[in-house]
Parts: C-alpha cells; structure tokens; sequence
C-alpha cells in the first residue's frame, strides 16, 4: 500500500556478533587513550626498586623487568598497533578502492596492467615481504607502514572489481548514462551502496592481520626496536621471567588476543 | 589445466623478479658502508678497520652504478647464481639446501597433523550443526585465530616443555624436537580448516542427492563415503592453498622461537646480518615454495573434482 516502497532502504542488521565485537575495540580504545587524557607514567622510565613488581591495589598492572610500568608500556603499545593498523587499512583501502573501480569502469589494458600488478603482491606471502622491506631500512616504523599497506590493498583491488564490474553493466547504470549522469552520480548512487558494507568486513580482517604481523615481527626483533614499547616485542621480553611475573607475560598476550578477537567479531559475515 | 599450471609458472617468475627487485634496493640502499658492517659480520666488531672494509669492498664488487648493479644482479638470478653469503663465504645454494630440508620437514609434518586435527573434527561437527561439538570446537577455533602463532608456540611451550617437561623446546637433534614447532603451525592451520570442514559438511548433507542416499537404505557411513567424502574434500584442499599463505608466514615466526634450523629462521638471521644474497635466497625458495604449493593444491582439486576436467 505504501507509496515509497522503493525509497525503503536495506534493513541494515547488526548482530550481536558485530555488537560485541565493537563493544570490546572501544572499552580497547578506551584503555588505550585514557592515559593521554589522564596522565601516565612515562613508558620508558626504569625505577630498578619496583623490578616484576606484581599489580596491586595502587598499580593494577605491575611492573617489568626494568621496573617499568606495565600500564604505560601496555597502553602505549596499544596506540602503536591500532594507529599504525589503521592508517595502513586507510591508506590500502582509497588505492585499493578507486583502481578497483577504474579497472572495473576502463577494462582493456588498465585493468590488465592493475591486475597484473596485483597478482604479483598475491604471488608473494605478505609477512615476506613486509619483513623485505623492514630490512632496506631497518629500525624504521615508515616501512612497516608501507609494506602492511602494500600487502592489504591487493584484497581491497579484488573484491571492489569482482563486485563493480556485474553492477557497471547492468541495466540500472545504463539507465543512468544515458539520462546523462557523469561517473560521480554513478558511483554514489549505484557502486557505493553495494561496496560500501564489504568495506568494513575487509577492513577489520585487514587491520586483524596488520596487528599479527606488527606483534610477529616485533617477536622476531625484527620490527618496532626495543624499548620502544609494542605488543610483541614486550611479549619476548618478559618471556625469561614468566615464573617470577607470569602476570607480565599474560598483559601483552590478552591485550592482543582483545584487539584481533574484537575484530574478527566486526569482521565476520553471519551465516544462516 | 595447462593454463593453470602455466599462470602458476608466470607467478613464479614474478615472485623471483619481485624478490629480485627488492633485494637489489635492499643492497643499495642500506645505511652506512655495507663494507664495513660485513667485515664486522666476518672478523668481529673489534678487528674491523679501514683495510678489513676495503678488502671487503674490492672483493664483493661494492662500487660499481646502480644500474649496472641491477643488470649484473639479474643476470646472475637468471643463471640462478645466488652467489656467496656475504657473512660465511660459503654459496647461498647449499646453505639454502641445508635449510629447505628442515623447513620441508616441519611444515609437511604440519599439514598432515592439521589434516588429522581439523577436517575429522569439522564433518564430526558439521554432521550434528548446533550440537556441543559444534559449538565447542566454534569456541576453540575463534579464541585460537584470535591469538598469534608465536602465542599459541608460547603456550605449548610453557604447558609442555617447561611445566610438564615432557618435549624439548628447542633445537633439531631428534623427532621430538619437531613435535611442538609443527603442533603449533598445525593448530593454527586446523583452526581455520575445521570451520571449512564444518560449512562444506553441513552444505553436503543438505544436498538432495544426500538425501536420496539416506532414502534409498543406505547406512550412515555408506552415504558419508560414497557421497559426502569426496565433495567435502574439495572446498578443504582449495582452502588449504589459501592456508599455505599462514603456513609461509607461519613458518618465520615458529622457526625462530622454536630455534628450527630452516629457511624462516635463515631469514630473520640474514635480516640481522644484513647478508643480502641470504636474505635473497631464502625469500625467493619461500615464495617459489608457496608458489609449488599452490599448483599442487591446483593438481590435486583437478583429482578430486572431475567437474574441473570437463572445463
């Protein structure tokens, strides 16, 4: 009976899967911007007296091995992973985006170029060749952040081809051009409504995975460099002393199983 | 098929111009004198002087142009000289040798202890969707894909090398050494492929022809081995390519803690030691092996499925 049935948007459902999922990436951010607003003790600042000192009722999270705090070390490690994972995400996701689009629109020699150039990054495993380029100029974050951003733009590339391409020549578009609407109408109006909820299913899993690679470089000394604080890098550290202070070890370890938790929950499609 | 294969090849030459490439910018562009850093690498830091750089310079070729540096680079990698370890002296081949046959090792013994972990447990639960199992093992794996390998590593080294002091932690000298390294690559790998095993199972027993099988009297174990088996295990050997992405990766990361004397941890070494024509090698075996695999895993859908052949 309605008349604007067809203004009727998708119902846009957010299960609880998702919900949680966002519910603990905020309390993570949260805990991780607290002490920016807050305060904190600085995360490289030794006091030797306090050494594995264990958390207590004045310091919830303890002291390390040099008698640093585990709380501004672990919030700091924290604001690396999630900044640089989401600059990355961002920064593979615009190029990612628009050659997808462009190779979908253009076709011929562009999309055969850009594809070309996108089975080469798939041809190699991604950790391979972030940790090349974390060895042409070591002790540089820049190059962590370049080659995170090298390897996630490829999905990004893919799967906004895979879905532009059936969209561009369907009926509805070319409708559109030939009532005389440019490419900006169309992507807005026909492209963006069907790429857009792909974007952030891509963009958690994208940011999952930088954070792995982040803590599995900086386990393997190899990325961020001591004392720097970062989440894998902390977890090396404090493993000779997981008898003394299994609760350093622990911090790092459930911070990160947290954040990449939180989201693959954001992440994942719910299935029938 | 031969088109398959023959992408796969052209991805090979990729990986090799590509890890090429970078090696190259790599050499050149490190900071401070490479010279001096390698003779570090040889003598030690306290014997290195301007006449142990210069030896070093003049004997590795170390001033010649980028671009001829490029070309000479290239040719050698088409003649497949990956020359000599910048820190050892001795050819990259044969160290690269040494090495892939560890890696080899620990990660077929990887697959195939991911193979018994995941898929059973997967159709055991996707035979029952929503039942304990079901549910339990949909538990397990998402807190397992939640947690890093070197975690997981960690875990089972502390649960079993250090509380239980049951299984060494490090080193290669016997088969128990390879216990914890390729459990932890495998539990990874099995979180993941379980999930596979579970959708493509509930999928396969919703299909009519299971039904029919199940009408026409035959038992349980009838249907599921003339009917279910083999379409289950299509979708699992496809994903397993997609999984020899973490393997790869997997495989530098659990090398390295569990101290495994493959290429992964020839890597990270290479990486310290700044010894390029390493670092090459060991990148272009570990790409060229991702690579094999996935035409292997190409081959073996092309057994499996013969829908594919008629294509």
């Amino acid at each position: 009976m309605t008349a604007f049935d067809y203004i009727t948007p998708r119902p846009v459902r957010w299960p609880a899967r998702r919900v949680s999922g966002i519910a603990i990436l905020m309390a993570l951010l949260a805990f991780a911007f607290l002490p920016l607003v807050l305060g904190a003790p600085d995360p490289l600042k030794q006091t030797l007296r306090l050494t594995l000192q264990p958390p207590g009722a004045a310091d919830w999270f303890g002291y390390d091995h040099l008698g640093r705090s585990m709380y501004a070390r672990l919030t700091a490690a924290l604001r690396l992973s999630l900044g640089l994972a989401s600059l990355s995400v961002i920064t593979a996701m615009i190029p990612g985006l628009l050659l997808g689009i462009l190779a979908a629109w253009r076709g011929g020699l562009i999309d055969r170029v850009v594809s070309g150039l996108s089975d080469t990054f798939l041809a190699l495993p991604g950790l391979l060749l972030v940790l090349m380029l974390t060895a042409i100029v070591p002790d540089n974050a820049a190059m962590l952040y370049i080659g995170i951003s090298l390897v996630l733009w490829v999905e990004y590339f893919r799967i906004t081809r895979a879905l532009a391409r059936p969209l561009l020549n369907a009926p509805a578009v070319q409708a559109s051009q030939l009532l005389g609407f440019g490419p900006a109408y169309i992507i807005r109006r026909h492209l963006w409504p069907e790429i857009a909820p792909m974007l952030l299913t891509i963009g958690a899993y994208g940011a999952a995975s930088a954070i792995m690679a982040i803590a599995a470089l900086g386990f393997v000394s190899v990325g961020v460099r001591p004392p720097t604080p970062e989440l894998g890098s902390m977890m090396i550290e404090l493993l000779p002393y997981y008898e003394e202070a299994p609760h350093a070890l622990l911090q790092p370890i459930a911070v990160i199983f947290l954040l990449v938790l939180a989201l693959q929950l954001i992440a994942r499609k719910d299935k029938p | 098929m031969i088109k398959a294969i023959l992408s796969r090849l052209l991805q090979a030459v990729l990986v090799a111009l590509l890890v090429g490439l970078l090696t190259f910018a790599m050499a050149w562009l490190l900071p401070g004198d490479v010279a001096y850093r390698i003779a570090a690498g040889r003598y030690g830091y306290d014997l290195v002087d301007t006449a142990a750089a210069a030896k070093v310079a003049a004997e590795l070729n170390l001033d010649q142009s980028a671009l001829t540096g490029l070309g000479w680079w290239f040719f050698d990698l088409i003649r497949l000289d990956l020359g000599a370890s910048l820190i050892t002296g001795a050819p990259v081949i044969e160290a690269i040798g040494r090495h892939l046959g560890h890696t080899l090792k620990l990660s077929i013994a990887a697959i195939l202890l991911s193979l018994l972990i995941g898929p059973p447990l997967g159709i055991l639960a996707g035979l029952h969707p929503g039942g304990w199992l079901d549910r339990s093992l949909m538990l397990v794996s998402t807190a397992l894909r939640a947690l890093p390998q070197f975690v997981v590593g960690l875990g089972l080294i502390i649960i079993f090398g250090l509380t239980l002091k049951l299984l060494p932690t490090a080193g290669h000298d016997h088969g128990s050494h390879l216990i914890l390294p390729a459990l932890t690559l495998a539990l990874s790998l099995a979180a993941v492929s379980n999930r596979v095993a579970r959708d493509a199972m509930v999928a396969v027993s919703r299909a009519p022809y299971y039904a029919f099988g199940r009408t026409k009297g035959l038992s349980e174990w009838q249907v599921f081995s003339r009917h279910g088996l083999r379409n289950v295990a299509v979708p699992i050997v496809t994903y397993l390519g997609i999984q020899f992405v973490s393997l790869v990766e997997g495989v530098v990361v659990v090398e390295t803690l569990f101290a495994w004397p493959g290429i992964g941890h020839a890597l990270v070494h290479a990486i310290f030691g700044r010894d390029v024509p390493m670092i090459q090698g060991a990148a272009l075996v570990m790409g060229l092996m991702f690579v094999a695999l996935n035409a292997l895993v190409d081959t073996l859908c092309h057994l499996i499925d013969p829908r594919r052949r008629a294509a």
